[in-house]
Order: C-alpha cells, then structure tokens, then sequence
C-alpha cells in the first residue's frame, strides 16, 4: 500500500479559506442558511467552516446540524458488514431554509442521494446545495454534482481518498492511497 | 460494527451482554428518530413482517407494529381468536402458510414457553419472541433495561427488585436474565406461593418484605398480579396482597431514599400499585412504553440486517 499527498495542511486551509468565502458570496449573513454536516467524516469538515466563517468573517450565529443517513442507505442488507449509525443532531427544523451538506468526499453520490431522503424527516428545505472537499470526477453512479469544491480527483476505482483532520487523525490531510 | 450473535430474538438467555449493548447503541439512535417531525425511515422498506398473536395483547402488539412500520416494513397481522387456530390447525401448518407468502421475520406470542425455539428450528424465517408462556418475552427486559439506563445512566452496579406474581410471569425471567447480564443484583419479592421454588439457582435473593426490599433497591418493577393465569389462589385475596406487596405513597415516601419505580403494564391501580405512585415522577411507566417502540425498531434492524437478500 502507498499513498500520495493530494493536499498537504496549508493547501487545506486554503481551500477551507476559498470554500468559506464562496458560501458568503452565496449566503451573505447566512439568516436562512444552515449548514449540514454528513455523518460520520464530513462532520469535522462542516466544524471547521462554521469556526472560520465566525472567527476570521464574523458571521455570528451559524446554524450546524449533523445528519446520519445510515437508516436511509441503499445498500442495506447488500453490504457484508452491518451498517453502522452515528448520531443525528438536528436542533431545527429546516423547512423553508437553505441547506447547505457538507461532506468530505464526493464520490459515487449515493450517500447524498441517501442524504436526500434523510433531510425530508425535518421539513421541506427552500433549497438544498452541497459543498464537498475533495470531488472524485468520473465516478458518479448518480446525477449528483458539487455546488462548491476544494479540489477535483481523478481517481480509478482501486484507490481511496483519505481526509485527515488534526482534531480526529493529528494533521490536516489529503491522501490518495493505492492498495 | 458488530452484529448480533443470533439470528432470532428468542430470548434475553440466548443472547450476550454484548448483543444487549450492540441493541442500546442502536435503540438510541431510532429514539432519535421517533423524535422528529417525520419519525420514519426507508430501512427494512424490503421486508416483510408477520406478527402472529396466538395469545391477547395490546401494547406489545401495538409497540412491535408501531416500531415495524417506523421502519417502512411492510406488516401482516394475525390473531389467534379469528383464525384457523381454532379449526384445529398446527403451529407449523398456521406459520408455513403466511411464511408461503414470503414473510421474512415473524414476531410471534404464544401461550406454550418454548413456541419460539420449536419455530426456530423448524421455518426459514427470523424469529422474534413477544412472550412464549410463563418463559421469556425479551424485548420486555430489555426496554425496561434500556429505560433504567436512560434514568439512572448505566445498569451495571445498580440494585432492582422485581415484586409481585414471579411464577407466572415471563416479564420477569427476562428481566432476571437482562440485570443480571449487565451486572446488577436482582432480588425478587412476593407471596411465597407465587415465588417459584429454586429461583435461588438463577443468583437472585429471595425477600418477602417489601419495605426491605424497596430499602435495598435502586428500581423497583412492580409487576401485575396476573389473575388470568391463576388457575387457583395463590393468595387469600386482593386486598390482603394488596396490603403486603402493594406500593402506595405513603411506604414509597417513607424509604431512605428516591427510587425508580416501573410496571410492565397493563396497571391493575390499587392492586399491586397506586394511582398517585403510578402518576408520580419516580414513576417511569410511560418512558418505558416510547423506549418499548425505540428498542424494538433497533431489534427488528438488527435482526433484519442478517437476513440474506435472495438475488445475491
């Protein structure tokens, strides 16, 4: 096994940076925007945003939630292992509001596609976007597509993408890692 | 993840502590969901569900088809009164029947302790137990289990008494096992003719006072004095059981310290407890029937996961 360095810590900051700066284009002072973190890996990503768009931009009173769409997959009972939930944490109700899902890796869709159906227990969003860290192009089994992206990879279906953060793994990261 | 180790729920003796951990883990994430403005989701959306009730019940009834359409299974029900039960069908037959149509999981009642185990082996279905005589009915246990721990935090350590009709009561033998598998002490309490004999063998004590014994406890399951399955008198009468095993205010206000006090339902108020106990917030009787539908999703979930899809 070895692995690559895709985005080593200072180009993770740029891109949180970039990232942080294209939602406050997009959402002003976010009054009826929420963000979503998708469980279990985007969750870190989505802290992080809300840290620096309230520290470095001073937009106060950030809505973040944490949705878990493991009850909502479409690959129950067809996967070897058992699915394993994580913790929902939605204290809004997200109807009439825009959504913003934040998720690490995008890479077959399915999990948004899941993530899609999730968010309809709380509500009927005015508008639902997706922001994703690392953006696998070409590998969509879906017709999902990021609204903001830190960086696009070409990857082959044998390697994985790895997202480091200090808080969880020690350091901020990206790998790309080949079996 | 872990799995359960069982592909049936046939009762809290056949399963580890592990797999009643793996079961709160999961319940707490479904109580989550029974919370929300839309409590469904599209899980078991592939399944078929059979609850075969040879035997009345309401709330259990009510709480596994509550927790199987939470869950999106597609549910038959069956009642032994209205059936071809009564035409003198077998067990096998009755279930080989409504398994024909493609029923992936049964959750059954039956009156005879065992029914669960002999189905186990005999159908390709899952199996859930929802009480099988004077046996088990696990998902009971570990509902009420759940609920200690939501209340007291952890089940380990803790002390519980469980008061009342011992004999004929499968709430209890599953409650015994579920305690004593997460490591609490349990001592049961009641009329010496309705404690069964060597119930010492099981590690429990037996005490047949009750204010020593509501002394000792942390929880206190006061369980219903089952006048349907007493065939003779266990006790003079009810208001001298009431007298003895009955907890009013007054003995619960009078204890050393607050304890938690549960009741498996249906009630008999004035009987084995008082209105004013029942109502009152050392009581959590009502938290014990939405944790009953949370832990029951998870169990379902669980079991469900370990079904083979047929295409593959």
């Amino acid at each position: 096994m070895s692995q690559k360095v895709l985005l080593n810590a200072t180009e993770v900051h740029i891109a949180l940076h970039r990232l942080a700066c294209q939602l406050i284009e997009n959402h002003d002072t976010f009054s009826n925007t929420v963000l979503v973190g998708i469980q279990p890996r985007g969750i870190y990503l989505a802290e992080r945003l809300k840290e620096l768009l309230e520290t470095e931009y001073k937009i106060k009173n950030i809505q973040l939630g944490y949705l878990d769409i493991t009850f909502y997959r479409d690959d129950f009972r067809r996967s070897g292992k058992p699915l394993e939930a994580n913790t929902t944490r939605l204290n809004f109700v997200v109807d009439e509001k825009k959504v913003v899902f934040i998720d690490d890796v995008l890479y077959t869709g399915r999990s948004i596609r899941s993530a899609l159906t999730a968010i309809q227990s709380f509500g009927r969003p005015l508008e639902i976007e997706l922001l994703t860290l690392i953006d696998r192009r070409f590998s969509r089994h879906l017709p999902i597509q990021p609204d903001y992206r830190g960086r696009q990879v070409d990857a082959i279906n044998g390697e994985k993408v790895k997202v480091c953060w200090e808080e969880q793994d020690g350091e901020d990261a990206v790998y790309l890692v080949k079996n | 993840m872990s799995e359960l180790s069982v592909n049936h729920l046939l009762g809290i003796k056949y399963i580890t502590e592990k797999d009643i951990q793996l079961i709160f883990e999961t319940a707490d994430h479904f109580k989550e969901v029974i919370n929300r403005p839309i409590k469904k989701v599209p899980s078991l959306r592939d399944i078929t569900i059979a609850n075969l009730f040879f035997e009345n019940s309401t709330r259990t009834r009510l709480s596994f088809e509550l927790a199987e359409k939470r869950l999106s299974a597609d549910v038959i029900n069956f009642s032994a009164g209205s059936s071809s039960v009564k035409k003198g069908e077998t067990l096998i037959d009755t279930v080989n029947n409504i398994l024909s149509m493609k029923v992936d999981m049964v959750v059954m009642r039956h009156p005879n302790p065992g029914a669960g185990v002999f189905l186990a082996k005999h159908i390709n279905a899952s199996i859930v137990n929802a009480g099988d005589g004077a046996h088990e009915h696990p998902t009971q246990a570990l509902l009420d289990t759940y609920s200690i721990r939501e209340r007291l935090g952890d089940v380990a350590g803790k002390k519980v008494v469980i008061v009342g009709d011992i004999l004929h009561s499968r709430v209890a033998l599953s409650n015994i096992f579920a305690l004593q598998k997460l490591g609490a002490t349990v001592k049961v309490c009641g009329p010496k003719t309705l404690i069964p004999k060597h119930i010492e063998k099981l590690g429990v004590e037996v005490e047949t006072n009750l204010r020593a014994a509501l002394n000792w406890c942390d929880v206190a399951n006061m369980l219903r004095v089952q006048n349907e399955r007493m065939d003779i008198s266990y006790f003079p009468s009810t208001r001298e059981y009431t007298q003895q095993f009955g907890l009013n205010k007054s003995l619960l206000d009078s204890l050393d310290k607050e304890i938690v006090v549960m009741h498996p339902g249906p009630i008999n108020r004035g009987v084995e407890i008082t209105s004013d106990v029942a109502d009152s917030k050392q009581a959590i009787i009502l938290e014990q029937v939405q944790n009953g539908v949370a832990v029951r999703m998870a169990v379902l979930y669980l079991l469900a996961s370990k079904i083979m899809r047929d295409e593959d």
